[in-house]
């Protein structure tokens, strides 16, 4: 495992195979807390956060409890679980640090639980079978890609506000509609 | 009875899941590259949500209040469990192609959502149908997107091609780009017809 695979486990969640804009995971904080910038950093933060823990923790757990012991069935239960605690943490965590930043987030904190991009690259850590500091890099690149997508998507939205779109199209369906062009755009990278 | 029936259709029309209440998005575009596909995950779906708001409703009265929500993340978890096995079991070829969005079933917003929202407070017949109405409002919903994916994309509807040799699908529609395009312009349709209606 030289530091050559780690940085094109790096560039592939960052860019090529992007969490959101190809894999279709954390769709909806990305439709949600894209309306402004501000948000969308705070939202990408606390994804990227929870994202590299709970790879840590999975994979720790995955390893030395439920393979160990023979009881890989019980994974889908046993992650969410991990990350659910973790989540639980993040959000204290903000709430005495940052109330600004608590307010701002409101009710998608707690929703970070069921962001399925949480456990997707749990569960895709083990698929692939990634080692401890391969899974933590995955994590982390996967958080910063996530970000990525929901920063450019939040940048596109406060533009979209001034302009004239028809009664049908206004707020959720122009923000798919804006999401397949970025799509179409970070489709481009899958020639790296 | 009246209001049995308002409940069943509610989740398949002017609640529905994917169109008015934008719930359940990452296995909605993800998935829904084919009809099949778009079919498989709305039943994977509806067999979760029917099972957990059975369970969650006739268990209500005996969860604390304080720790309602990872119980039932823990009840929805073990039925998403069940129908991953017997998927591998019975459709290996569906479980192979819809990959890692069967375990993330758990994580789809319109159980727990159902669960909160519905079984927590309601009797069993209620939440069986309201379970019922909103997951074939959600397989619907997800078979339509495949159907337009499909016929689009790749010319054909269940594997079966429908317009000649000569026909050039536009590959795009069954890349992640067209699930975007084409869910934002059913929403956008749906939003019309509402405001219409």
């Amino acid at each position: 495992m030289g530091f050559g695979s780690l940085v094109s486990i790096a560039i592939s969640a960052i860019l090529v195979n992007n969490f959101v804009l190809s894999r279709f995971l954390g769709i909806c904080p990305f439709i949600g807390v894209s309306k402004d910038t501000e948000s969308a950093l705070g939202m990408g933060m606390a994804v990227t956060f929870v994202m590299t823990l709970a790879s840590i923790a999975t994979w720790t757990i995955n390893r030395f409890l439920l393979v160990a012991l023979g009881i890989t069935y019980l994974q889908t239960v046993t992650f969410i679980l991990v990350i659910a605690a973790l989540v639980q943490l993040v959000e204290m965590i903000v709430q005495k640090t940052s109330p600004t930043l608590y307010q701002a987030l409101g009710i998608y904190l707690p929703l970070i639980t069921t962001n399925c991009a949480i456990l997707g690259v749990a569960l895709l850590n083990e698929q692939e079978g990634y080692s401890l500091v391969e899974s933590t890099v995955h994590g982390f690149a996967a958080g910063i890609g996530f970000s990525l997508a929901l920063l450019l998507m939040a940048g596109l939205r406060e533009r979209i506000n001034y302009a004239d779109i028809p009664q049908p199209l206004r707020g959720i369906p122009i923000a798919f509609i804006t999401a397949t062009l970025l799509s179409l755009a970070f489709f481009g990278f899958s020639g790296l | 009875m009246s209001d049995l029936k308002k409940e069943f259709f509610k989740g398949i029309f002017e609640e529905n899941p994917t169109f008015r209440l934008i719930l359940g998005m990452c296995p909605t575009l993800a998935v829904t590259s084919s009809l099949i596909n778009g079919l498989g995950m709305g039943l994977a779906t509806l067999a979760v949500l029917l099972c957990s708001n059975i369970m969650i409703s006739s268990i209500r009265n005996l969860i604390p209040a304080k720790i309602r929500i990872p119980a039932y993340i823990v009840v929805i978890a073990a039925f998403v469990t069940v129908v991953d096995l017997v998927m591998a079991g019975f459709t290996p070829e569906l479980h192979q192609e819809l990959g890692i969005f069967i375990p993330l079933i758990v994580v789809n917003c319109i159980i727990l959502g159902r669960a909160e929202a519905f079984a927590s407070k309601n009797g069993i017949l209620p939440s069986i149908v309201d379970a019922l109405g909103m997951g074939i409002g959600f397989t619907l919903s997800l078979s339509l997107l495949g159907f337009i994916r499909e016929l689009i994309g790749a010319g054909t509807i269940l594997g079966v091609p429908l317009f000649g040799a000569n026909f050039q699908p536009v590959l795009i529609m069954v890349l992640p780009p067209g699930g975007f395009l084409t869910l934002g312009l059913l929403i956008g349709f749906f939003n019309y017809l509402s405001n219409k209606g």
